[in-house]
């Protein structure tokens, strides 16, 4: 089938299979590897990106889906070569690790922080829930997008 | 010289990279005519494998080639032993290795039957349901115990029995100790299996070169440098001829480690079919394929005095290595060895048996066995504790080694084949600073509020000691490049711990320079090829000492080319802002990167005796693993209604020796406090009797989420280990090792009046609500 999809700003026209995943065009047919796939059944959130603004996850839609669509993934948060704010937070919190699962809570706080631009701890537990993380033990992602969200400045402890 | 860098917090190098998706992970890596594996699986635990019809399959589209074990040749071999066990007195020990592609006999659901490779992975995975498998189906050994039952089904018939090592190690008179004991706690204690779950499955992505005679393997190992060293000799290629690059890896966790089938098999079908070929693990497969750990049962004696201190301890005990042993005897001596944790135990008699199961192949997650060890000490600590009427922090303080008593030498070997040596040690400190954190004083009259509120709080803590920093060896080569940044490359792979940085903050304290300018490599064998891996909690301690010696050298060599060409002695330069000048006169000197293009002259000589270039390599061998310690306290409320265990606090006092970056440290610290979490209440590999998993998805099978984790309060203490120059220990396993142990104290203090015993890990709300119900009964109405 032939679909027209945005990608960061980008239009691309392709033919795909119609059971080809969202992640595998992404990933395979683009190259744009910064989305991981993590389990391909929804679980882990790694390969959360933005469908028309909103956190999907691309192991769970079929590329042919996305038709139309203006997708944002991780190499389209700070086209200009540096840190988005957010990714800026996650360094200085020090909130990744392996960073496997970043780009996927990246693009799941991105959307979050729109809506909740000041949120609590708890509430940005409930929004990462849906996203694992292996390595952190997630405190250090929180802390993260408490500073990204302005609660929480540079160099102040979590604890 | 400034020590600026080292012990201070400093941010990641390595993080943009991942930050804006441009990291390479081995799924990342795409490469020209590229094809695609899939590999088929038994699907039973354990028959006898007939005949294998790939017919069907290679006429399906897009195939290009499927492989059977018959079709291996010569390549089919078992694969070697990984890890040589310790000469114990006595030693049993079978050799049964896992093998590329099953060939008569399937011995675990998931062991690997057949490969396909086409041009797609979607055409690749389409084959593998047109392949036909007759497999005649053998009686299962589904559990621990059965295993050596007379009646069992043999695994490995050859052997004549399950039974893949035996060992006793014991140091004093247990017998003795038991005699004059004033009181005897005996218990039996079951820790059942989990996974690693690792975000990145595993992956292999192989291209042959012919023009080059050359194979690059881009592979999610732990331990590029032995693989390629085994792929090299598996293919009769030189060394030279193979490059194994472990890229940024998305998780290790200690099964990375192993020696696996794809790792042998994507490379030899790359070299047979002339084009490179990928595989990657799907989640399904890495819940059967990929290697596992934690099943043991142990019964277990501690010898007391009335007063606490422990006379002697003994434990006999079953490890459950799956289906092969290819990891040797590392786990079960590291549970035989941690067990005595920071305390005095002047007898102790410990007997494993480890035996063959149809499961998948157990070999170290994070924690490698210690777990175990200190599960069942801490466990029998409590109930003597509560036999006795002392509390639970007073026993232990009341056997603690002192710090006047190191080193302390227990007598029997470690894992790595050295004797088992604490090298340094301060306990009662730790200690007395959990409690101090976690509230302990206070906590009986917070109980007692709670509970006449209607909820059930319980508090534990507990300690542990972990041997890290094993050697052999790690080697670290460092370069001053024209450019004038700093090339540091080691050997180990990296998965997440920081290496880019911890390294690299070493480095710059000796040379003067950022730490953003030291360009660390990792993981490439082409970049340095000599090392063994990532794993015991050892890079910090072996491949940071390595930087420290590799370091000094080059900085010896800026000084004595400087000093000569600028005329003064080498005492009046100073090295700082990536420029070597003289003393007062900043603008009296080189920049580094200047004083490397005159290192290495086109014309005119390199003095005999000397090297061209501001290069070293230095390698870091120690004789034995230096001891880290710590204490973990937490805060538990339990709902007797539902079992659920909502953790409120918890608190870590961890000594790691001298501290590199604290805030890397703490990382590891709340991520391994996570992972232990999992494995105390959320995560459990359910098996039924046919050897069958029966929840391989990250729905069924469950891992700590953010809303159940805890905020984990580190603080620090430093014990310098005297073994290496930074006085550094271990940190990566330590978070994960005391957590069920202090979990299931918790649990049961606030289980108290139902008259709870917890003896089991892993714990879930059924199973919680299932003890309180047979503690109900047991009391009667």
């Amino acid at each position: 089938m032939q679909i027209a999809v945005t990608v960061n700003g980008r239009l691309h026209e392709r033919s795909v299979e119609p059971r080809r995943l969202l992640c595998d065009f992404l990933r395979d047919d683009l190259g744009l590897t910064g989305t991981r796939v993590g389990c391909e059944h929804g679980a882990c959130g790694s390969c959360t990106i933005l469908v028309d603004g909103e956190s999907a996850r691309s192991c769970l839609m079929f590329a042919v889906q996305a038709d139309g669509a203006e997708l944002t993934t991780v190499e389209g948060l700070a086209p200009d070569g540096g840190l988005h704010p957010l990714q800026a937070a996650f360094r200085e919190a020090h909130g990744l690790q392996c960073g496997f699962c970043t780009p996927g809570i990246l693009m799941t706080m991105l959307p979050f922080l729109d809506e909740n631009p000041d949120p609590d701890e708890a509430e940005i537990r409930t929004a990462l829930s849906g996203n694992l993380c292996r390595c952190t033990g997630y405190q250090n992602i929180v802390k993260a997008v408490l500073i990204a969200a302005g609660v929480a400045t540079n160099g102040e402890s979590s604890q | 010289m400034t020590t600026r860098h080292f012990g201070a917090p400093v941010r990641r190098n390595e993080d943009a990279t991942l930050l804006t998706g441009q990291a390479t992970f081995v799924a990342d890596v795409r490469l020209e005519s590229m094809l695609h594996a899939a590999v088929l699986r038994a699907d039973v635990a354990h028959g006898v494998l007939g005949a294998v019809d790939t017919s069907a399959a290679r006429r399906m589209p897009g195939i290009v080639a499927v492989f059977t074990a018959e079709d291996l040749g010569e390549q089919w071999a078992p694969f070697p032993l990984l890890v040589p066990p310790p000469p114990i007195a006595g030693l049993t020990f079978n050799t049964a290795t896992h093998v590329p592609l099953a060939r008569d006999r399937v011995r675990h659901v998931g062991e690997p039957i057949a490969v396909v490779v086409a041009t797609d992975r979607y055409l690749a995975e389409d084959a593998l349901a047109e392949i036909v498998v007759e497999v005649e189906p053998l009686p299962v050994v589904a559990d621990i115990e059965g295993a050596l039952s007379a009646d069992a089904t043999l695994l490995h018939p050859h052997l004549g029995s399950n039974l893949a090592a035996h060992a006793v190690q014991q140091k004093g008179d247990y017998e003795h100790a038991y005699s004059r004991a004033d009181h005897v706690v005996s218990r039996r204690f079951v820790y059942d299996r989990g996974t690693s779950v690792a975000l990145e499955t595993r992956g292999v992505v192989a291209s042959w070169d012919a023009q080059s005679s050359e194979l690059t393997v881009w592979d999610t190992t732990q331990a590029p440098i032995p693989i390629r060293n085994a792929l090299a000799a598996r293919f009769g290629l030189l060394e030279s001829q193979v490059r194994v690059i472990a890229p940024f890896i998305g998780g290790g966790f200690g099964p990375k480690v192993m020696f696996y089938p794809e790792e042998v098999l994507i490379p030899w079908i790359s070299m047979r079919l002339g084009r490179p070929v990928r595989w990657i693990e799907d989640r399904q497969e890495a819940f059967f394929a990929t290697t596992q750990e934690r099943g043991q049962v142990h019964e277990a004696e501690l010898a007391l005095a009335s007063n606490g201190t422990i006379l002697g301890a003994r434990d006999v005990f079953l490890h459950d290595t799956g289906a092969y042993a290819p990891y040797g005897l590392t786990v079960p001596i590291n549970t035989q060895c941690t067990l005595l944790g920071p305390y005095r135990v002047p007898a102790y008699y410990s007997e494993f048996r480890v035996v063959f199961t149809n499961r998948p192949i157990v070999t170290p997650i994070r924690g490698a066995g210690r777990q175990h060890g200190v599960f069942v000490m801490e466990r029998l600590l409590d109930f003597a504790a509560r036999d006795l009427g002392l509390d639970p922090v007073e026993i232990r303080r009341r056997n603690y080694l002192r710090p006047d008593e190191f080193p302390h030498n227990h007598q029997i070997y470690f894992q790595d084949s050295a004797p088992l040596r604490y090298d340094s040690g301060n306990y009662l400190p730790a200690l007395e600073k959990a409690a101090d954190m976690i509230g302990y004083a206070e906590f009986g009259a917070r109980k007692s509020r709670a509970r006449s509120e209607g909820r059930r709080l319980g508090v534990g803590i507990v300690s542990y000691v972990e041997g890290t920093g094993i050697g052999p060896y790690e080697g670290v080569r460092i370069t001053v490049d024209p450019s004038g940044r700093v090339r540091l490359a080691t050997g180990v792979g990296t998965q997440g711990q920081g290496h880019f940085t911890s390294f690299a903050q070493i480095a710059a304290d000796h040379l003067g320079v950022a730490v953003e300018d030291v360009m660390v490599s990792t993981g490439d064998t082409r970049h340095f090829g000599w090392g063994t891996g990532t794993f015991a909690s050892r890079g910090a301690v072996v491949v940071g000492s390595a930087c420290e010696g590799a370091a000094r050298a080059v900085r010896r060599k800026i000084l004595a080319l400087a000093g000569e060409l600028l005329e003064v002695a080498e005492d009046d330069l100073r090295l700082a802002g990536g420029r070597v000048h003289v003393a007062g006169i900043p603008e009296r000197g080189f920049d580094l990167g200047e004083l490397a293009v005159r290192a290495n002259p086109l014309r005119g000589a390199v003095k005999p005796g000397t090297e061209p270039g501001l290069e070293a390599t230095s390698y870091f061998a120690p004789d034995m693993g230096s001891t880290a310690s710590g204490v973990h306290a937490m805060v538990v409320e339990v709902d007797a209604e539902t079992g659920f265990v909502d953790i409120l606090e918890y608190a870590v006092v961890h000594d790691c020796g001298r501290v590199i970056n604290p805030m890397i440290v703490e990382g590891q610290v709340q991520g391994g406090v996570a992972q232990g979490i999992g494995n105390a209440f959320y995560e459990h590999l359910d098996f039924d009797e046919e050897g069958q998993l029966l929840n391989a998805s990250l729905m069924d099978y469950l891992i700590p989420t953010a809303t159940v984790m805890p905020k984990i309060e580190v603080a620090h203490m430093e014990t310098p280990s005297p073994l290496n120059p930074l006085g550094v220990k271990g940190v990566g396993e330590a978070g994960a090792i005391p957590v069920a142990a202090a979990f299931a104290q918790a649990v049961e203090d606030a289980l108290s009046d139902a008259g709870v015993e917890i003896r089991e890990i892993p714990l879930s709300p059924e199973r919680v609500f299932e003890l309180i119900q047979r503690a109900d009964a047991e009391e009667g109405p």
